[in-house]
């Protein structure tokens, strides 16, 4: 083989296992996309600042909505479906859950926001979503979201929908749990 | 070795070997192009034999033939074989046989690497198609195999899949890595970069595309294998993964695959309006910057098959923007051979009215790819069936009409037999009609809101559904009609000559006809 055809051959070579590389390089990459960007609906704990609260306040609804992930058992629902809010408050939540099996398990919740450019003023002092939900056979529990929409939610947007999906993670481990929670945080 | 015994050696050692180890060991460039074709034609008919069979359940509204599972299977495997056995083996085969007589080459520059990269392939298909017969079935989660429905829901078959998956991108950049080192330094002297053929050029382009993307839909598929055997959670939400990672990363893949599959066909088709107007190509240059251009342009535009995902506005109106840049550079390609047919004097021999046809039929599946690329719209159309009369517009008239262009316009240099140019004409008539019979029907009931990739339909679609079938199945059986003319200019008919058609330029035409087992031993002079 020629000098220069061994070099061409030779930086192809390295390119494909780069390339693949580049392949799993994009899984973090995404979730570095995300954080950076606040899309993807994603929530992220914001630091509590008294600048959030106001009195010039708009009153726009949010909407609740709980999923069961497939093979999740409990019964997960808003106790209220809807909401009138006041943006620049704080405001209190709560869901209804119950471990309808006769076995202990751990659910945990994980929140999405629509519309997505809503995601990033909505901030969350306290969320059930923060921790893992132990529960016994037959137990229930009111589990408690304390929120506020910042006075600087885009001013076309009346309607905020927080879903909340909980999944069983019982049986996960804890290296998985505490992906998990970063993804969740 | 003495020189005198060398000598007496190069002069002898011309003709193949006999027999089936001619083909099992060859490293000779026009035979493994030929195994590749046909091994293309074989999945054509494969592919197109069930997309039969879902033209045939969906001729009338309610469950007639097949179980609705077993019609999944069939719409997961006719897509995946259409693409990895169909189209991208034949334009494989097609650069094997012309890149090096194009540069003036003896042969690829990577002879037993080609071999290789050739005879996986056949035990990837085996194994693809055999998990039709295994417990489960055959993967059923459409070609684009999008998590959770190919990890958590996918039949037992479908590490079967993954693993023909990676046989075939193992062929993939085997071949175009092959094709790189060929074109970049095999060239005779006097073939410069912006002297070589366009085919040579768009395969160049497609084959660093191949390279760059292979290996990530490799990385794709061995996520989904860790996902369902060893714990992992890529792209499980309950284990802090994510599904729609899952399509950023297929897209990331699949849309250069696109371009992939219809580079060459724009390299193959400059060539034949060029020799059957009779005149020099029109715009040689923007031809070659149009094709970088697009190849480019195909990494940033992936997301315009997510629109609906959930992207943020931002994103979407971004890869709205950039996809619809694209029509600037294909564009320039579609007016270029217009303009290069302009006061030509043309004929219209089968190959010329394949690629004229490729012109107009591309055209209008460009079109509809514009108006997908509209977010707004896209939200409507989205999983419709309007998408799959887009797509087939670009692949079935777009890639399969050039490579069925190609056949007819080199095979008198592949055997030395000119085929049957009425019944090639008739083949083209019938294939030409059968394509718009059946898929232009598509795009009114994709609009009423047909969706895709289901067994059943509302009764509104059931007229234009049974116009489809009706052109499908005149499609299909046409294309026996293509086979059966092969095998007869491969047996013999009138003898080509060495040029083959009258305005025809190019190294390959200055060679003997049948093209002679070893081609430019010595480097041909290029002015």
């Amino acid at each position: 083989m020629k000098k220069g055809a061994k070099k061409t051959l030779i930086k192809l070579v390295v390119a494909v296992p780069l390339m693949f590389a580049f392949g799993f390089a994009l899984v973090p990459l995404y979730d570095v996309f995300c954080e950076v960007t606040g899309i993807n609906g994603k929530v992220f704990q914001s630091e509590y600042s008294e600048d959030l609260i106001t009195d010039d306040g708009r009153t726009i609804a949010i909407q609740f909505i709980s999923t069961n992930n497939e093979n999740m058992p409990w019964t997960f629902k808003p106790s209220e479906q809807v909401m009138k809010i006041e943006t620049g408050k704080y405001h209190g939540a709560t869901f209804y859950v119950k471990n309808t099996t006769n076995r202990k398990m751990t659910a945990q919740a994980v929140p999405s926001v629509a519309p997505s450019n809503a995601a990033a003023h909505l901030k969350k002092l306290e969320c059930f979503c923060f921790e893992q939900q132990e529960l016994m056979p037959g137990e229930e529990a009111l589990l408690p979201v304390k929120l506020l929409v910042s006075n600087e939610l885009p001013s076309n947007i009346k309607n905020i929908i927080l879903s909340y999906t909980i999944f069983d993670i019982t049986d996960y481990n804890d290296e998985v749990l505490a992906h998990h929670q970063m993804a969740a945080e | 070795m003495s020189a005198v015994i060398e000598n007496h050696h190069d002069d002898h050692h011309h003709g193949p070997a006999k027999g089936i180890t001619r083909w099992l060991y060859t490293t000779n460039h026009k035979d493994i192009g030929t195994l590749y074709l046909w091994f293309s034609f074989a999945m054509f008919l494969i592919g197109g034999a069930m997309a039969m069979v879902i033209r045939a359940e969906l001729f009338q509204p309610g469950m007639q033939i097949v179980e609705p599972e077993f019609y999944n299977q069939m719409i997961t495997l006719h897509g995946l074989i259409m693409i990895f056995g169909g189209v991208m083996p034949a334009f494989v085969g097609l650069a094997n046989w012309l890149v090096p007589m194009m540069i003036g080459a003896p042969d690829m520059a990577l002879p037993r690497m080609n071999n290789l990269s050739f005879w996986i392939l056949p035990f990837a298909f085996f194994i693809l198609l055999s998990s039709l017969f295994m417990e489960g079935g055959a993967p059923n989660f459409g070609w684009t195999f999008y998590a959770p429905l190919s990890t958590t829901y996918a039949p037992p078959s479908v590490t079967f899949f993954i693993f023909s998956v990676h046989i075939m991108g193992a062929s993939s950049i085997m071949g175009s890595i092959n094709v790189v080192v060929t074109i970049m330094n095999m060239r005779a002297p006097g073939v410069d970069l912006m002297k070589m053929p366009l085919f040579v050029w768009s395969w160049l382009i497609t084959a660093y595309l191949l390279i760059a993307v292979m290996p990530v839909l490799a990385g794709a598929v061995t996520m989904m294998l860790m996902d369902i055997h060893f714990g992992t959670s890529f792209f499980n939400a309950a284990g802090g993964g994510d599904p729609v990672l899952f399509q950023h990363i297929f897209w990331f893949f699949g849309h250069p695959e696109v371009y992939i599959m219809i580079l060459p066909a724009f390299g193959i088709v400059s060539h034949i309006i060029e020799t059957f107007s009779r005149k020099q190509l029109f715009g040689y240059s923007s031809m070659v910057w149009a094709m970088l251009s697009i190849a480019i342009l195909s990494f940033v535009v992936w997301a315009h098959h997510m629109f609906t995902v959930g992207l943020p506005l931002a994103a979407e109106i971004f890869f709205m923007w950039a996809t619809m840049l694209i029509a600037v550079p294909t564009g320039v390609k579609v007016f270029n051979w217009v303009a290069t047919m302009f006061r030509g004097s043309l004929t219209f021999e089968t190959p010329m009215l394949f690629a004229i046809s490729f012109v107009v039929l591309f055209t209008i599946g460009g079109l509809s790819g514009l108006m997908l690329a509209i977010v707004p719209a896209d939200f409507q159309y989205h999983d419709t069936y309007f998408v799959v009369a887009h797509f087939h517009y670009v692949l079935v008239p777009g890639a399969i009409f050039s490579i069925m262009a190609a056949v007819y316009y080199w095979i008198p240099k592949w055997c030395g037999n000119m085929y049957d140019e009425r019944l090639g004409k008739l083949h083209f008539w019938l294939s030409f009609i059968g394509v718009n019979v059946t898929f232009f029907p598509q795009h009114f009931i994709g609009l009423a809101g047909m969706p895709r990739r289901y067994p059943d339909y509302s009764l509104i679609f059931a007229d234009w559904n049974m116009v489809s079938s009706v052109g499908a199945f005149l499609f299909g059986f046409s294309q026996l009609l293509f086979l059966f003319i092969v095998i007869k200019t491969v047996m013999g008919g009138k003898k080509a000559t060495d040029q083959v058609w009258e305005g025809a330029k190019g190294l390959e035409w200055t060679v003997a006809s049948p093209a002679p087992y070893h081609t430019f031993s010595t480097p041909p002079k290029v002015d």
